[in-house]
């Protein structure tokens, strides 16, 4: 990933931004500046909660390289309070657990490794609730 | 508009064409098309393609194809909607001709997946890169979440997902130009490795390589190059929202009900119309959201019709006869074109051991990425 991209996306990644529109009250995540519900381009910051439940999820065991070190792992669709949904993998549990309803706190975590001695990518993932 | 008929089709065998490059393809599969007419000249050329410049390091293809055919100098454009790249070639070819602009148009679409590379991240592409892929979920995966949502919601089982690979196995093994000509028993899908649970090997359209080429001209002119005319009834086009997490429900395909609205429209037809179809099986779970959204079966039904017979060969409606992107093979640039070649010969009662008896309506339906865009066609035999 290029390091400009990394850069523009810190905002989602690191802090959970979203958006909510002024007219309709669409929550987008990451924020946008057009409503894709209604088109309206006014819209307000939002920090999303650092906690959700799952919508729908799976174990991942076939993986792209540079993600092969860590099958099987389980990602799902986590719908936060707000109802914005986003993706993220759900860890430290046994992926089996992971299923919709799931209760999950969005942690703080490194997602990935850019290439040989490229950029540490973070981002969150979901540890269900105890 | 001009009514539109497809008069020509040729078409690569599908499979780890290794001694294959993607010119030699598409050469293969268009020069067939061509001598089948009788042709030696075009009026223009659209390629569907999703990916070369990352499978092979090759874009560009228009002008590269074109001169492959010895026709450098005719108009040539490649066209890319992920893996429904393929359909969206032939839709943009129908409409050149339809409006009049052109009378002899050839749609192909190509792939050559086999020449090393990431192909997982290669088809992740056509995922939301943002805020999918980041995470490390597949193609595979993102089906398998459509299939957990799907079985959470309507009771569809992994039982019913393998009934849909015996079904297209069965079928393909029919199929001279399929990739896996053999049949798989239930047992055998159900204990193949997993890839993303409940998704396994057996569920999943394979790596392949081949290519797919019509020839389209105005209907009023066909009976220059065949007696059997096939003809485009209907053309519909439609976009969902890129991400899953986007979408209010993850186990309804909007794209693909709304794609196939707009082309029962054009046709002025509805789906009990339909006597056989070409149905985009990526992964099992996508025929079964697929035929729902197609309105073939009601919502919630889909998981029930390959194991009770429905979209079988002798069924009420048969689906993917040529056997789907499962068994014939899914170079994903190939595969709209690939899937109206097979309604073109059921229709014209060249399926051989495949043929639906009296098919006169068929669709072609071929989607991009987890289902965010979706092409369909309706065909009759005319």
């Amino acid at each position: 990933m290029p390091s400009p991209r990394y850069l523009r996306e810190i905002p989602a990644r690191y802090r959970l931004e979203a958006s909510r529109c002024r007219s309709c009250g669409k929550v987008s995540y990451p924020a946008r500046v057009l409503c894709p519900a209604c088109r309206a381009q006014e819209a307000e910051p939002l920090l999303l909660s650092q906690r959700g439940k799952v919508v729908t999820s799976t174990v991942v065991h076939v993986a792209p390289d540079e993600f092969q070190m860590e099958t099987p792992y389980a990602v799902a669709l986590v719908e936060t309070p707000e109802g914005a949904r986003l993706m993220a993998q759900i860890v430290d549990c046994d992926p089996a657990q992971v299923g919709p309803g799931l209760e999950v706190g969005l942690e703080f975590r490194l997602v990935r490794k850019e290439g040989h001695g490229g950029i540490l990518c973070y981002g969150h993932k979901g540890v269900p609730a105890r | 508009m001009r009514k539109v008929a497809i008069v020509a089709a040729g078409m690569t065998r599908f499979g780890e064409l290794w001694q294959t490059s993607l010119r030699d393809l598409f050469r293969e599969a268009a020069g067939e098309a061509l001598r089948n007419a009788g042709v030696e000249r075009l009026d223009s050329i659209y390629v569907g393609n999703m990916s070369a410049g990352q499978f092979v390091g090759q874009e560009h293809l228009g002008p590269l194809f074109a001169d492959q055919l010895g026709l450098a100098g005719v108009a040539a454009t490649r066209v890319e909607s992920a893996c429904a790249s393929g359909g969206a070639a032939l839709r943009t070819a129908f409409f050149e001709v339809a409006s009049g602009a052109s009378d002899l148009v050839l749609a192909a679409g190509v792939e050559k997946m086999n020449d090393g590379g990431d192909v997982t991240a290669v088809l992740a592409t056509a995922a939301d890169q943002e805020n999918e892929a980041y995470h490390g979920i597949t193609f595979p995966g993102l089906y398998a979440m459509i299939a957990r949502a799907h079985m959470h919601a309507c009771g569809t089982t992994e039982k019913d997902l393998a009934a849909v690979s015996v079904k297209n196995h069965r079928h393909g093994a029919l199929n001279p130009k399929a990739q896996f000509r053999r049949e798989v028993a239930l047992e055998e899908v159900m204990s193949s490795s997993l890839v993303a649970e409940p998704l396994r090997l057996l569920h999943c359209s394979p790596v392949s390589d081949g290519a797919a080429a019509v020839l389209l001209c105005p209907l009023d002119q066909a009976r220059k190059y065949t007696d059997r005319p096939v003809l485009i009834r209907g053309s519909g086009c439609a976009t969902a929202p890129m991400a899953l997490a986007d979408r209010k429900d993850p186990s309804h395909l909007d794209a693909v009900q709304l794609a196939a609205e707009r082309a029962y429209e054009m046709a002025g037809i509805g789906p009990e119309d339909i006597q056989l179809a070409e149905v985009h099986d990526c992964f099992s779970i996508a025929e079964i959201c697929c035929i729902e959204a197609l309105g073939l079966v009601e919502r919630g039904l889909g998981g029930r019709a390959a194991g009770s017979g429905v979209t079988a060969l002798g069924g009420r409606t048969p689906v993917n006869t040529s056997g789907g992107l499962k068994s014939k093979g899914h170079p994903v640039g190939a595969t709209g074109i690939a899937q109206a070649i097979e309604v073109f010969e059921q229709l014209r009662g060249e399926a051989g051991k495949r043929q639906v008896q009296g098919a006169r309506i068929g669709l072609a339906q071929n989607m991009g990425g987890s289902g965010a865009s979706c092409v369909v066609h309706v065909f009759e035999r005319v």
